[in-house]
């Protein structure tokens, strides 16, 4: 190993060794109604919610889509949206990328919960829904059961057991993309999407 | 790196617009925080549990550090650790240079910045671009970020407008911030596809699943780490939590004291590079570990608190001296109180003396700090570091500051108040000649520049108490 | 984070008061002031001749040794186990806060520890142990006047709300707050004269932000501060005048 890991090691465990303070009691919020407040966090940043059946919930999709003139659609086949103009994201990034850069008006995502307290989505990419899906069309669609909304991080984390067994990217989305930087003002989709769709499958 | 904060707080001083700026930001901020902590004692609770996390991890870090490199190399992640900035800086260099990369996208990284890297890698025919929407204005402008968490706070939008138009191919001048916004993702959406390699910071590394979390709200960050097929991460070490599940108060501790939300638009949780199947994501990610002076603040106990800071920036936010003369006074990376206590550690005494004497030890960004670092008690630590040499190898260039003059002031200043009967005498004398002394007298002179001159009362309250018949026993 | 204080397990009979160098050589009505408050309600008060200042000065520069001197000095001049009242909450945290560090591994740490358990900033004596906000009669004219808070008293000896419920026991006193009472006025001792322009500009955010209030008077329970907003009010030639809160409460209810 490196000469530089080695000395510094060295440097820090030739410090005087402090015992390590426990964690003190703290204990993050729960909610009587989840989804409520869910709801009240992500449209206080901009994420718009609908409230959709289990077997509903396409057709109520398109609908929006239709509303926001959406032509091309980025979905997994196996959400059996049915659409004209739909893609799979299929390919590696490689060989899709302009059209993942420029060509997609929305993509769908599924979700592996929420959190109440922050009104967060965890959004858990794998090969059907890859990473940037969520990220680079101007409007992303995330489904969500509402059964699977924890009260707070640790709660969802713990029950989830995510520690065991991270994958390789993990996500909490909580509204679309946003930046204060000039003047503190708020600006939505500087290079992420533009606008968060949540339909909460009850 | 040497610091004249005297001079530049002159020239801030004097700027009404940058003072607007700045004063406007942090009014903004310092309410947008309160209302996140009104339940007092859920705040008090929560940084306990926030500092106790970070305490805990300095405490075991070397351990954790390997923990970590164990679990992150086992995901497939390349750990490396550099000493210095210049360690650091020739890592990246070779690992672009071994995938012949001449463009990098950046997300907002300030060991980034501790690095210098963008002039590095310039130099080496290798273009960094910044796509943290304030960094890349303050890319266009040439310029340094003035504050941590939001780097461009000191421009307002005329600055920002006019330098769109006159870098940004065919972009009229609007100080629209939707259109200015707009104009940024356009520009930068084409960096991005095109870009060879993201590099990053890491707001925590996770040594029980050898992750790095990464909190942003422009999404510029998740590109970075994602797009472009190679990643490269810098990190201070001290940037280490035991368990993934610290991350949790952390998290409810950072954006809200930053910027008062309740929690970023996207927090990334990276654990490996591209897994065979998976459609996106870099083929290799790398890690560098900076050590730059961290090792040794961390030798002493005091001084390691400093190492607790998640960068946070509250305490600038409600620093009374940073929000009069802005970051750029500071002279180094890191401003505000955080680089008050950190610079002159990092740096040395001798190259930032100046910086643990700019604060009137007020204790506002104390109360605010999500970790709980003494920053008062460091600065005051590094002043004595400096006016007396010192055996601490915690601290470079202890000593540095000590003068003759001024010792042999505190000195006198001991003689008469360490001892009743000359203390008598003493404050006799002055309250029969004290205000003969003229306004323009040394030491004098500075304060009486806005203020009427102090008067010295006929009697001492020791006289009047007396007189009054006050028992002295 | 501020100093835990609780009171002394009972009602004291003896009081030390501990002045300050400010005070003692600029402003010893205020200091006497307090002094006079605490006897009205019936308690002995001490003022010991032999003490000076409790270090703040040098310690705060980095002078530690002559600090600790000084320090030492007053441990040798409050020696009985009664509470020592302070009209400064700067100095007070200097004491309650700072002392045990100060001393750390010297002969006197214990003595340094049990010394700066017994030290009150005054306004929170008043209230907490002899409660003052309740008995006091106003017999001043009517006034409008604001407050400010010192940074030590507030943030190292957690004395908040106590002045101001003093304040607000008077009836013919409106106190108006100024929207900037937390932030610090500038003065910082030595900083004044090293970073004289940054403190220049603190001071004159201070008084525009004071003079907002339309208020008389401003209120405060620390000379250094008063020193400085005072200082900067006089040569900016505005009318309103600083005062220790001692000065002000001891005015407003006993005929001198
Ligand atoms: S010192 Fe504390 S308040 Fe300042 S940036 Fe670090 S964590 Fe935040």
């Amino acid at each position: 190993m490196s000469e530089a890991r080695a000395n510094i090691l060295a440097r820090l465990r030739a410090a005087p060794r402090l015992q390590p303070p426990e964690r003190p009691q703290w204990q993050a919020p729960g909610f009587n109604d989840r989804l409520d407040r869910f709801r009240v966090m992500i449209e206080a940043v901009h994420g718009e919610v609908h409230l959709v059946s289990a077997d509903t919930w396409r057709a109520h999709l398109r609908k929006v889509l239709a509303e926001k003139n959406v032509a091309r659609v980025l979905a997994a086949p196996h959400l059996g949206l049915d659409w004209d103009d739909m893609v799979a994201y299929d390919a590696p990034v490689e060989d899709f990328k302009d059209q993942l850069v420029s060509g997609i008006d929305a993509a769908v995502t599924t979700t592996r919960g929420a959190i109440a307290e922050t009104g967060s989505l965890v959004v858990v990419p794998d090969m059907d829904e890859p990473r940037l899906a969520s990220l680079l069309p101007p409007i992303h669609v995330a489904l969500l059961n509402a059964g699977d909304i924890a009260d707070n991080l640790a709660q969802i984390m713990e029950k989830q057991g995510w520690a065991a067994a991270m994958p390789t990217n993990l996500l909490l989305i909580s509204g679309p993309s946003k930046t204060a930087d000039i003047e503190q003002t708020l600006a939505y989709g500087v290079h992420g999407p533009k606008e968060l769709i949540v339909l909460v499958l009850q | 790196m040497t610091s004249d904060f005297s001079t530049r707080a002159h020239d801030a001083l004097n700027n009404p617009q940058l003072r607007a700026n700045f004063r406007r930001a942090m009014d903004g901020l310092m309410t947008k925080r309160a209302a996140q902590f009104e339940d007092k004692d859920n705040w008090h609770a929560l940084r306990a549990r926030g500092a106790a996390i970070k305490a805990r991890a300095l405490a075991r870090l070397p351990d954790l550090l390997e923990e970590f490199e164990q679990k992150a190399i086992a995901n497939g992640i390349n750990v490396h650790w550099a000493e210095t900035t210049a360690d650091a800086n020739r890592i990246v260099l070779e690992i672009l240079t071994a995938h012949g990369a001449k463009k990098v996208i950046k997300g907002k990284s300030m060991v980034s910045e501790e690095m210098h890297l963008n002039a590095h890698l310039e130099a080496h025919g290798i273009k960094a671009v910044e796509s943290d929407l304030g960094e890349y204005i303050i890319q266009l402008a040439g310029e340094a970020p003035s504050h941590i968490v939001m780097p461009c706070i000191h421009k307002n939008k005329g600055e920002i407008a006019q330098l769109f138009t006159d870098n940004i191919e065919n972009q009229p001048y609007t100080e629209d911030v939707d259109a200015l916004t707009a104009a940024a993702r356009q520009v930068l959406r084409r960096e991005f596809a095109s870009a060879d390699a993201g590099l990053s910071g890491a707001n925590f590394l996770v040594a029980e699943t050898g992750s790095l979390v990464l909190i942003e709200n422009e999404g510029n960050g998740r590109l970075s780490t994602t797009l472009p097929p190679l990643h490269i991460a810098v990190a201070g070490i001290e940037k280490l939590v035991e368990k993934l599940d610290d991350v949790a108060p952390l998290l409810a501790l950072l954006p809200r004291s930053a910027t008062g939300q309740a929690i970023t638009t996207y927090v990334n949780m990276i654990s490996s590079p591209r897994k065979a199947g998976e459609k996106d994501g870099p083929r290799q990610v790398h890690l560098v570990l900076l050590d730059n002076g961290r090792s040794r603040v961390y030798a002493d106990e005091q001084l390691r608190d400093t190492l607790r800071c998640i960068r946070c920036g509250a305490c600038m936010n409600h620093c009374p001296v940073y929000s009069r003369v802005g970051g750029h006074t500071y002279g180094s990376v890191y401003p505000g109180p955080i680089g008050k206590i950190l610079t002159p550690q990092l740096a040395g005494l001798d190259c930032a003396g100046d910086l643990p004497h700019a604060s009137t030890l007020c204790n506002a960004c104390v109360e605010v700090c999500p970790v709980q670092i003494p920053i008062a008690d460091i600065l005051v630590r590094l002043r004595t570091e400096a006016a007396e040499p010192s055996t601490s190898p915690a601290v470079k260039g202890a000593g540095s500051g000590h003068s003759a003059v001024e010792s042999a002031v505190w000195k006198g200043w001991q003689a008469m108040y360490a001892h009743p009967a000359a203390y008598k005498v003493g404050t006799k004398a002055l309250s029969v000649v004290g205000n003969l002394i003229p306004a323009a007298a040394p030491l004098l002179k500075q304060w009486t520049s806005v203020r009427s001159k102090p008067k010295f009362a006929a009697k001492t309250l020791h006289e009047l108490a007396r007189e009054k018949g006050y028992d002295h026993e | 984070m501020p100093a835990h204080v609780t009171p002394p397990a009972r009602m004291p009979k003896n009081v030390y008061y501990f002045g300050t160098c400010l005070v003692d050589l600029f402003f010893p009505d205020a200091g006497l002031a307090g002094m006079e408050l605490l006897k009205r309600q019936g308690i002995r008060v001490v003022f010991p001749q032999g003490q000076s200042c409790c270090g703040q000065p040098a310690f705060n520069s980095g002078h530690r040794s002559e600090a600790r001197e000084v320090a030492r000095a007053q441990l040798d001049a409050f020696p009985e186990d009664w509470p020592i009242v302070v009209p400064s909450g700067s100095c007070a945290g200097m004491m309650r806060v700072h002392y045990p560090d100060l001393f750390k591994g010297d002969r006197d740490e214990e003595r340094a520890k049990a010394f700066a358990g017994r030290v009150y900033e005054l306004s929170w004596f008043l209230v907490h142990v002899l409660g003052l906000d309740t008995k006091l009669v106003d017999k001043g004219e009517k006034v409008t006047v604001t407050w400010h808070g010192s940074c030590h008293s507030m943030r190292e000896m957690g004395v908040v709300d106590e002045p101001k419920r003093l304040i607000r026991a008077l009836s013919n006193v409106t106190l108006v707050e100024n929207p900037r009472e937390k932030e610090c006025c500038g003065f910082g001792g030595t900083f004044a004269v090293r970073q004289p322009e940054v403190s220049a500009a603190m001071v004159a955010d201070k008084i525009a932000a004071i003079g907002q209030t339309g208020a008389s008077r401003v209120v405060s329970g620390d000379c250094g501060c008063l020193m400085n907003i005072g200082g900067a009010l006089d040569k900016a030639g505005k009318p309103t005048r600083p005062q220790h809160l001692a000065e002000f409460l001891l005015e407003r209810c006993h005929d001198q």
